[in-house]
């Protein structure tokens, strides 16, 4: 708790978990939608903001207020499952190499780093072609997961490499603890803050590829996400005709989400180690 | 000792690299459970053609043959290889029967056009601002800067160039909505096409320059920082030095060097971002002919456009990593 008020004090981890707050509580409004998000026609087309529908409707005739109520909650169940999973695989990546060392070490240095040269994007973009009848929000989340941790493991095999040889390391296998013991009773609360910051930033990886995804047309585009909402104001040309509040509504929340990440993200790191907030903000 | 040291190890890395991506780019498709021969076939009659019998069985014969989907897994593998180094990429299915090989190479100088400029300015004057912001950082105008690149530094590329469309393109119509250059006219070195071509470029440019010069400004500002409390900075102030000679030829020359290393790092990251400010400014570069082929299901084109990508961002990155001792005169890499 005494942490938690220490980080709140910086305006950047104020406005960022606040605006975070804002975000999860009209994700919430969700549950009480009169309306199926996955049903078209409900409401007229095309309709300007107004007191019954207060951020207008769109052109499959959805409520945009709480068709976005919907979308915001599946973008960041999507972020969360790829988040989650990804720092999984990077905490036992990043631990078994940087303990291991040697041949393991280089080996899983060298895929980590192939996944990092390799313009992903595309690649994912492929993949998601192939599978897209199957690509749902948990198949999703994985399929970002299994992308995701390269870097984070890296960071992750370089502060076990450090705390390898640091003197406790020595006493506890001296005094005959097993490896498994060691490196997850020992070596996790120096891990577990720097899980949490890569968590937000890899969060809002995520949430950014979703969206590019679905502006590409390669998700189910009948289930409400930020990215699909933005595909289907491209797909009758919002832009051209004149229908502003249809994209305003997920550019808006998006722009909000991704600075609140960020903001939070960058006040963690700050708090943690000042000095070392180069690298993290130069990982991207 | 370079070439032992140092050049083979990272030849046969970049080597590796390239063999493990294109090697994957085979295999997932052939590993996941579907028959891209089939789902062709099957996208082909949902878009309302209707096909003979007979017709199915010879398109489902021709593209057998044209996806290279012949004989057991390792003969498709040396004969995918083997076409590859002649530089047959296959031919795409949806502009049949063009190589994609020339869709890219047309499609090539307007992305490389692009992203060389921006990136090259980005970077320079990203670094160079931020060189200056970092040194002087109690002043207003560093304050003022480091707010607007925080805000700026999250958006990604696709939401600022909506933004940016709709306010230049749409409000106050300054530029055009979208293309490379107006529709109908022929490319060529005349001062009228480049004019044309430039204010075309301007939008999809401007969006990637400045999300890019925010992300190198705010790294060199903390690399300044850090470097400003160097003792060869304190000594130089001591000696009398002159403060602007301090800031170019000490601190920004010294807190390049990540900088590099980060430009060879996010290469990757560059490239497929300007992929997607392409699609939305329908500008004619490799992202929109990835955009169609993913619309039209033309599974040739995108597996050739990424394996060219493949290529060339390794290839991108290691030209910079090279580069690197030039840079910085304390490595020769002995």
């Amino acid at each position: 708790m005494k942490l938690f008020r220490d980080l709140l004090r910086d305006y950047r981890f104020a406005l960022g978990f606040w605006a975070l707050c804002l975000l999860l509580f009209f994700a919430a409004l969700s549950f009480g939608s009169p309306y199926d998000p996955t049903v078209w026609g409900e409401v007229p087309r095309d309709q300007r903001p107004s007191a019954e529908y207060w951020l207008g409707t769109d052109s499959n005739g959805q409520d945009i207020f709480w068709l976005a109520t919907f979308a915001v909650r599946n973008s960041l169940i999507i972020a969360l499952i790829a988040g989650v999973v990804s720092r999984i695989v990077a905490v036992v990546v990043g631990m078994v190499a940087g303990y291991r060392g040697h041949t393991t070490d280089r080996a899983l240095m060298f895929f980590s780093d192939s996944l990092l040269v390799i313009p992903l994007f595309l690649v994912i973009v492929m993949l998601a072609m192939l599978i897209r009848s199957s690509l749902n929000l948990v198949t999703l989340g994985l399929l970002l997961a299994f992308f995701g941790w390269a870097w984070d493991a890296r960071l992750i095999r370089s502060q076990i490499l450090s705390l390898r040889e640091r003197e406790f390391t020595q006493t506890s296998i001296l005094s005959g603890a097993n490896t498994l013991g060691l490196v997850f009773n020992e070596y996790m609360p120096y891990i577990t803050p720097l899980v949490f910051s890569t968590l937000i930033n890899n969060m809002a990886w995520a949430i950014g590829l979703e969206i590019t995804l679905a502006i590409l047309g390669l998700l189910d585009l009948s289930i409400p996400t930020l990215g699909t909402m933005l595909y289907w104001a491209i797909n009758y040309q919002a832009i051209l005709l004149g229908r502003w509040w249809w994209l305003m509504t997920p550019i808006t929340i998006s722009l909000l989400l991704f600075v609140a990440l960020y903001w939070l993200s960058v006040s963690i790191s700050v708090y943690l180690d000042p000095r070392t907030r180069v690298q993290r903000i130069g990982a991207g | 000792m370079f070439v032992r040291r140092y050049l083979i190890p990272r030849l046969i890395q970049y080597v590796l690299v390239i063999l493990l991506g294109i090697t994957a780019v085979f295999f997932i498709p052939r590993l996941l459970p579907n028959d891209p021969v089939l789902r062709t076939v099957a996208e082909l009659r949902a878009r309302g053609s209707t096909l003979e019998p007979g017709a199915v069985d010879k398109i489902i014969a021709d593209l057998t043959e044209m996806y290279g989907l012949e004989g057991s897994m390792g003969e498709q593998y040396w004969a995918f290889w083997g076409r590859l180094l002649r530089g047959d990429l296959g031919v795409s299915f949806f502009q049949f029967p063009t190589p994609v090989l020339r869709l890219i190479t047309t499609a090539l100088p307007w992305t490389l056009g692009l992203l060389l400029t921006t990136t090259i300015l980005a970077w320079g004057i990203g670094n160079l601002v931020g060189g200056f912001a970092g040194y002087y950082s109690n002043r207003r105008w560093s304050h003022l800067l480091d707010t607007v690149a925080m805000v700026l530094r999250p958006i990604p590329y696709y939401i600022f160039a909506f933004a940016l469309l709709l306010l230049f393109a749409y409000v106050v119509r300054w530029f055009p909505v979208s293309g490379g250059a107006t529709l109908g006219r022929q490319p060529s070195f005349s001062w009228a096409f480049i004019q044309d071509m430039l204010w075309h470029s301007f939008l999809p440019a401007f969006s990637i320059f400045i999300l890019g010069a925010a992300v190198w400004f705010q790294t060199m500002k903390l690399v300044v920082q850090n470097v400003n409390g160097e003792s060869f900075v304190f000594y130089a102030k001591l000696s009398g030095v002159q403060e602007s000679k301090i800031v170019s030829r000490y601190v920004i020359r010294n807190a390049l060097l990540p900088q590099i290393t980060g430009l060879g790092l996010s290469l990757g990251l560059i490239f497929s971002g300007a992929l997607i400010t392409e699609i939305v400014f329908s500008y004619p570069g490799l992202g929109t002919l990835l955009y169609n082929a993913i619309i039209t299901g033309d599974y040739n084109l995108i597996m050739g456009i990424t394996v060219f990508s493949i290529v060339a961002i390794t290839t991108a990155v290691l030209i910079v990593d090279l580069l690197y001792p030039f840079f910085d005169p304390r490595i020769r890499y002995m």
